[in-house]
């Protein structure tokens, strides 16, 4: 019993309700959303440090054992997931002070936001697939909230088709966990794993895993991703940051779970499979982001090229690549948020979404400009940015399970994510400076310093990859060792 | 009774796929509404029927049903409704900026 | 526009609402042991609350119950969440439900149990939702 891995999920939730009492106080519902973030980043960094000593902790709800009641497991993977959300999260709240204005604060933006957290966190800690579902919704429903907040007619209309696609695949979903719970009659992931490691993965265990692979997909965007530019371009920049930091990475941990701990036995089939959405993905993700001059669009098509390039990871299934996956989660969950807020701050600034009208940038906001040019180096994998030492890693799996197409493709994905936003870089930063100093809106430091701050972080998990490697090797190991994990929740080991 | 109760849930996906199909947004929703009925049905089916036992273990019953089922359905129906009830809100918003529930005319982009 | 004549519909819902009231009541408190339940006890209540809300007006049902919805599924919800961190506070799992038996003079022995606060939780939460839900619609029509 391990009571503490429940507050990443209850303490928004508590803290999200008590905010609608004090919807008036501005400053208040600030303070106390900063505070229970900050509060919630220090758990989930206690829990990190207790995993390394104790093993894997689980909460078994209101004492029910598994698998009759709900439980709760916290292994490397899912705390190092949770850490970085409520960091990143920090950050986008911090942003959101200054840029989203009063009256969005006011229609319950902050508990909306502390909900997300909340489910977000709740999926990555829960060990009960219909609880997966639950947590899931918690978030959704409060995304859907989030992306109406303010209801200018774009978002609206987005919303619609945002809405639309996920409680379609929340039926699927649904429909695969009552499949799943006719033939096997258990829903513990850990129960569930150790069935099926009992009779083997049958075929039609397999059709199943099929219908999972395609609900994840739609939600982390998997090949099905054509309804996410769309409505991640919408919505005001400190929404869309958490949305494309943290949704999309949500469906992937899903992916990664179900796909490590119970269909693993027909590699040959799911992986194969996974492998191809994964490289159509690139594929896909790229000739987006190389067809558009909209910024927005450009940076929420690198969101699906990120996708595509963690789950090659998954599809390689080789301890290396795995870990390299983790580490390219973590460190790609602060770059997004910090491209989506700098490509907001840009838009901010010159009132137009398309590349081709702004130039010249750098003269006028220099530490913006310089901002961008870091981020560019971190996505593509400089050393010592974060990004290098995830696709190192990945590089290695993948030459070591033989998967040179994919390997080639992750690689050559890099390149055009490196063209694309160099791209940006040079015809809105370089170039002749179209906006007068009298013009010049000012850029707040309240803006800048969040920003800033993100920066540190991909500095700090570059430069801090050897203190990182430990939880990164044990959430791999966890990973392809299933029987840690079963051991842990059903035998207490 | 499981058999039927299948088929019953194939036809209202059915109905449903051709709801979500179609371009006005009411139909849409109800699209969703019925969907989620007809996986619930599923859900049920999946569970097995006992008859009109309870999933109550009593002391001298000798048959009970299987209550997880039911719990999920009932979680479920929360969500579904709470999801639908959001979703005709935001319809009614829609409607009212933009004076139209036809889809066609929501697309977003255009034509460039 | 003409004022529609609406007092059949207003003498019923003055009666109604009063059984509806009484079978939410019946419904939370059958859920412990038999079909029923915080949250369709809760789904009854709204239901009450809704049909005052068709036949009279808003101002007048707001006059009546002076209650900001919104508030009241906070409220709820804040319930739900007190009680399960408070098992937490005893050192207990999260969410365990502790449950005692007591004997009231004239009434016999009564089983009580922190499961009904839960239960009040969950109606609180869903009659602020679902009356939130129809105010929010029927806001300008």
């Amino acid at each position: 019993m391990n009571n503490i891995i429940v507050f990443p999920m209850v303490l928004p939730l508590i803290t999200g309700v008590l905010l609608i009492f004090f919807t008036p106080y501005i400053k208040l519902q600030r303070g106390f959303t900063l505070f229970s973030l900050i509060i919630n980043a220090i758990i989930s960094f206690i829990m990190l440090q207790t995993i390394q000593m104790e093993g894997i902790l689980t909460l078994h709800f209101g004492g029910w054992l598994p698998p009759f009641g709900i439980s709760f497991v916290a292994d490397s993977f899912a705390t190092l997931l949770v850490l970085t959300t409520n960091i990143v999260s920090i950050f986008c709240v911090m942003y959101a002070f200054f840029t989203i204005g009063k009256e969005r604060e006011k229609l319950y933006f902050y508990p909306f936001v502390l909900f997300l957290i909340a489910g977000v966190n709740g999926s990555f800690l829960t060990g009960d697939l219909f609880n997966l579902f639950v947590t899931f919704e918690v978030m959704l429903l409060a995304s859907y909230a989030l992306i109406t907040l303010g209801g200018t007619k774009a978002q609206l209309r987005e919303s619609i088709k945002y809405i639309t696609i996920n409680v379609v695949s929340s039926s699927l979903f649904l429909i695969a966990i009552a499949y799943l719970y006719g033939v096997l009659g258990t829903l513990n992931l850990a129960h569930l794993s150790e069935r099926i490691q009992e009779v083997g993965q049958t075929p039609i265990l397999t059709v199943i895993s099929l219908v999972f692979l395609i609900v994840f997909s739609l939600k982390s965007g998997l090949l099905l991703y054509q309804w996410l530019p769309g409505s991640y371009s919408k919505p005001p920049t400190a929404i869309a940051a958490l949305f494309g930091a943290l949704l999309t990475k949500v469906g992937i941990y899903a992916l990664f779970r179900t796909f490590t701990l119970l269909f693993y036995h027909e590699q040959q089939i799911t992986h194969t499979i996974i492998g191809i959405m994964a490289a159509l993905t690139l594929i896909g993700g790229s000739i987006g982001a190389l067809a558009y001059t909209n910024i927005r669009q450009i940076v929420s098509y690198n969101v699906v090229i990120t996708v595509g390039f963690i789950l090659v990871g998954l599809a390689v299934m080789h301890t290396s690549a795995i870990e390299g996956a983790v580490f390219y989660m973590m460190h790609d969950m602060i770059v997004k948020a910090l491209l989506f807020l700098l490509a907001g701050s840009m838009i901010y600034l010159t009132k137009s979404e398309r590349m081709d009208e702004m130039s010249g940038l750098i003269r006028n906001y220099p530490a913006l400009g310089w901002m961008f040019f870091i981020v560019v180096l971190s996505l593509t994998g400089i050393p010592p940015l974060s990004g290098f030492l995830g696709k190192v890693l990945l590089g290695q799996g993948a030459i070591a399970a033989g998967s040179y197409v994919l390997l080639g493709l992750s690689f050559a994905s890099g390149f055009i994510v490196l063209y694309s936003l160099l791209r940006i870089f040079m015809s809105c930063f370089w170039g002749e400076t179209i906006i007068s100093e009298e013009e010049e809106i000012p850029l707040r430091k309240g803006v800048l310093f969040p920003m800033s701050l993100l920066v540190c972080c991909t500095f700090l998990l570059g430069l801090g990859s050897e203190a990182v490697a430990v939880y990164i090797v044990d959430a791999a190991e966890t990973l392809m060792n299933p029987s840690i994990y079963i051991d842990a929740v059903l035998y207490n080991h | 009774m499981e058999t039927v109760i299948i088929i019953l849930s194939g036809i209202l996906v059915t109905i449903a796929t051709y709801l979500l199909l179609s371009k006005n947004l009411i139909k849409v929703i109800l699209g969703t509404a019925v969907l989620t009925h007809a996986v619930h049905l599923l859900i049920m089916a999946m569970g097995g029927f006992y008859g009109s036992s309870v999933p109550i273990i009593g002391e001298n019953s000798e048959e009970y049903a299987d209550a997880l089922p039911q719990a999920l359905i009932l979680t479920s129906i929360v969500i579904s409704f709470a999801v639908t009830a959001f979703f005709l809100v935001l319809a009614y918003q829609v409607y009212k900026r933009t004076k139209t529930t036809d889809l066609k005319q929501l697309r977003g982009f255009r034509h460039e | 526009m003409m004022k529609t004549n609406d007092v059949i519909l207003q003498s019923v819902t003055k009666v109604v609402v009063f059984i509806i009231l009484t079978l939410a009541i019946y419904l939370f408190f059958s859920g412990h042991d038999a079909p029923g339940g915080g949250f369709v006890a809760g789904l009854a209540l709204a239901s009450s609350f809704v049909l005052m809300l068709l036949a009279f007006d808003m101002e007048t049902v707001q006059k009546g119950i002076p209650v900001n919805f919104r508030i009241l599924g906070a409220v709820g919800a804040m319930f739900v969440l007190i009680d399960g961190v408070g098992a937490v506070v005893f050192g207990k799992p999260f969410l365990t439900q502790a449950f005692k038996e007591i004997e009231i003079p004239f009434f016999g022995p009564i089983e009580i149990s922190t499961v009904t606060l839960f239960e009040t939780g969950v109606s609180l939460a869903v009659v602020g939702v679902v009356v939130t839900i129809i105010l929010s619609i029927s806001e300008d029509v």
